[in-house]
């Protein structure tokens, strides 16, 4: 596929002896959004977690085969993380808004790689984040507020927010909604598809009707394996795979 | 049966909590009782600010600024030392070190809280003493100084482990967050972990500070205990804690002297007080 923003080549992870990721390969397409389904340690989430090498954290990790973003091996010893990060944002189970006032997350990230910030850039760049994940009318006189006094909903937008004034490319989300009751899952999903025209999407989920509802490709995978992905649509309604088909069927998971 | 038995053992342990208490309200009551006596010769204000303790010349005198500015001296030098080593190491531990390092430091951190302040004492008086004296080139190495580095030990462990408690606490969420966004290591210590942690901190300064200002052994022995105004950390003082442990042995039961040293018991109890409930509000801010 020619606008492939994201290819995965042969890619496998370990866990010190546990092997997490089987031999995974696929391409994600930019400004489209793509879930990732499967039973719970299926290695879902471990597989978001490598867009942005999130796993480096965590000890004994091994990886091999190839990431591609914008044709760049993101396993590169030159990469330079701090670019990889930026340009991949990414979305947590739990929100998790910084113990600081609503305005100063915003500004995190322009904080930690910009030097020398004028105060108006810093205000211009807090009304667009807010504005693109529509809080700003909410927010907009409370800005000194400390972040955690939000509601669950407010916070993820205001992660989400986050990530946007750092200008990424790729937004990661693992289980975005999870924490959230169904009205604000509802609106969530609202905003992601609003965001998608931007960027491309990679989100992960335990809940089989968001990707349906959300999203435009689903991948579903199994004891570390990609075992499909293509069009939703199709995905739901004539899986290939047998082991696709009894999962979103409901025999297991 | 077994109802009573269970009212029997709560009243018990009612009976305890209620111990702690009675004692410490005795115990208060006796240090106001005698420590009041004395402003009924000395004014409040003659006690706090008068610059000469002598209590045993004719007529006595007794203020005690001279001894609260020791005190005050020896704690801050000690504070200026601790705090910036003490959060530094429990950053270390809690954020870089490696597991093993972790564990090491830690056993080496408790047992620096479990040396007795005599043993410091001691050994501040024939190690950082001669030190400070050959450094300074001063006549002698008791001086305010030497008691702030001796004292600065005491407050390290209660400020390690303290802090580094608030700063393993910050939830690990925070931190990943941080380094989504590209944050280094330090970046996301220094805007995330330790704001996060901010109140832990401060209550674990002052929890090490309270114990420097109560401290009485070790600053006895190596700050030189002359009561007089100190003109400079360079200078021997004597504390309020010292003055007390040194002087109530000799003072006549029921003299002006005696009810002084009471009078400072007081005004340590204030402090001490003061700087507890401090750091307890901090410590409980978040919760």
């Amino acid at each position: 596929m020619i606008s492939a923003k994201i290819a995965i080549k042969n890619l496998n992870l370990w866990y010190s002896d546990f092997q997490a990721l089987k031999n995974v390969n696929t391409t994600f397409v930019a400004n489209k959004i793509s879930a990732m389904i499967g039973p719970s340690g299926c290695g879902k989430s471990t597989l978001l977690r490598t867009f942005d090498r999130m796993n480096d954290l965590i000890e004994g990790v091994r990886v091999d085969g190839q990431i591609l973003i914008d044709q760049e091996n993101i396993f590169d010893p030159k990469m330079d993380l701090v670019k990889l990060r930026k340009k991949v944002g990414m979305v947590f189970q739990r929100p998790n808004p910084f113990p600081l006032s609503i305005y100063e997350n915003i500004v995190f990230g322009e904080r930690i790689h910009k030097s020398n910030l004028k105060r108006d850039q810093l205000d211009e760049s807090v009304e667009i984040s807010l504005k693109s994940v529509l809080l700003w009318e909410e927010l907009k006189d409370k800005l000194k507020k400390p972040a955690l006094r939000l509601s669950l909903e407010q916070k993820q937008r205001l992660c989400i927010a986050r990530l946007i004034a750092v200008k990424p490319e790729v937004l990661l989300m693992d289980e975005p909604c999870s924490a959230l009751d169904p009205q604000a899952t509802a609106r969530i999903e609202e905003l992601m598809r609003e965001l998608k025209n931007k960027y491309t999407i990679i989100i992960v989920t335990h809940n089989m009707q968001q990707a349906a509802r959300v999203s435009d490709d689903t991948g579903f995978m199994l004891l570390g394996e990609l075992i499909e992905f293509g069009h939703t649509q199709e995905i739901f309604t004539a899986p290939k795979d047998k082991r696709t088909e009894d999962y979103i069927t409901g025999r297991y998971g | 049966m077994r109802k009573l038995k269970e009212s029997i053992i709560e009243k018990l342990i009612l009976l305890c909590g209620l111990a702690s208490v009675f004692f410490v309200v005795l115990i208060f009551l006796f240090l106001l009782k005698e420590g009041l006596a004395v402003f009924k010769t000395i004014s409040l204000k003659d006690f706090i600010l008068g610059k000469s303790w002598y209590p045993i010349s004719e007529p006595a005198q007794l203020g005690i600024l001279p001894l609260i500015m020791g005190s005050f001296l020896v704690t801050i030098g000690a504070a200026i030392i601790s705090i910036p080593i003490g959060v530094g190491c429990a950053i270390y531990i809690a954020e870089i070190a490696p597991l093993r390092l972790k564990e090491i430091l830690k056993v080496g951190i408790e047992l620096l809280a479990a040396i007795p302040s005599v043993v410091l004492g001691f050994i501040g008086m024939v190690t950082i003493v001669p030190l400070v004296k050959s450094i300074f080139h001063l006549p002698t190495g008791l001086t305010a100084i030497s008691g702030s580095i001796m004292l600065a030990f005491m407050a390290m462990p209660t400020i390690v482990s303290i802090a580094e408690d608030a700063l393993y606490s910050v939830p690990k969420i925070y931190k990943e967050g941080a380094f989504a966004l590209g944050a280094t290591h330090w970046q996301t210590i220094y805007r995330v972990v330790l704001p996060a942690a901010s109140s832990g901190i401060v209550a674990a300064v002052m929890l090490g500070i309270g114990r420097v200002i109560g401290e009485t052994m070790a600053v006895m022995m190596i700050t030189g205990n002359a009561a007089v105004m100190p003109n400079s950390i360079l200078a021997p003082v004597r504390t309020l804690t010292a003055t007390i442990a040194a002087e109530m042995g000799e003072a006549v039961v029921g003299s002006e002297h005696y009810f002084a040293l009471f009078g400072i018991g007081i005004v340590l109890f204030i402090i001490s007080f003061c700087i507890n409930v401090t750091a307890d509000l901090f410590l409980h801010r978040n919760k």
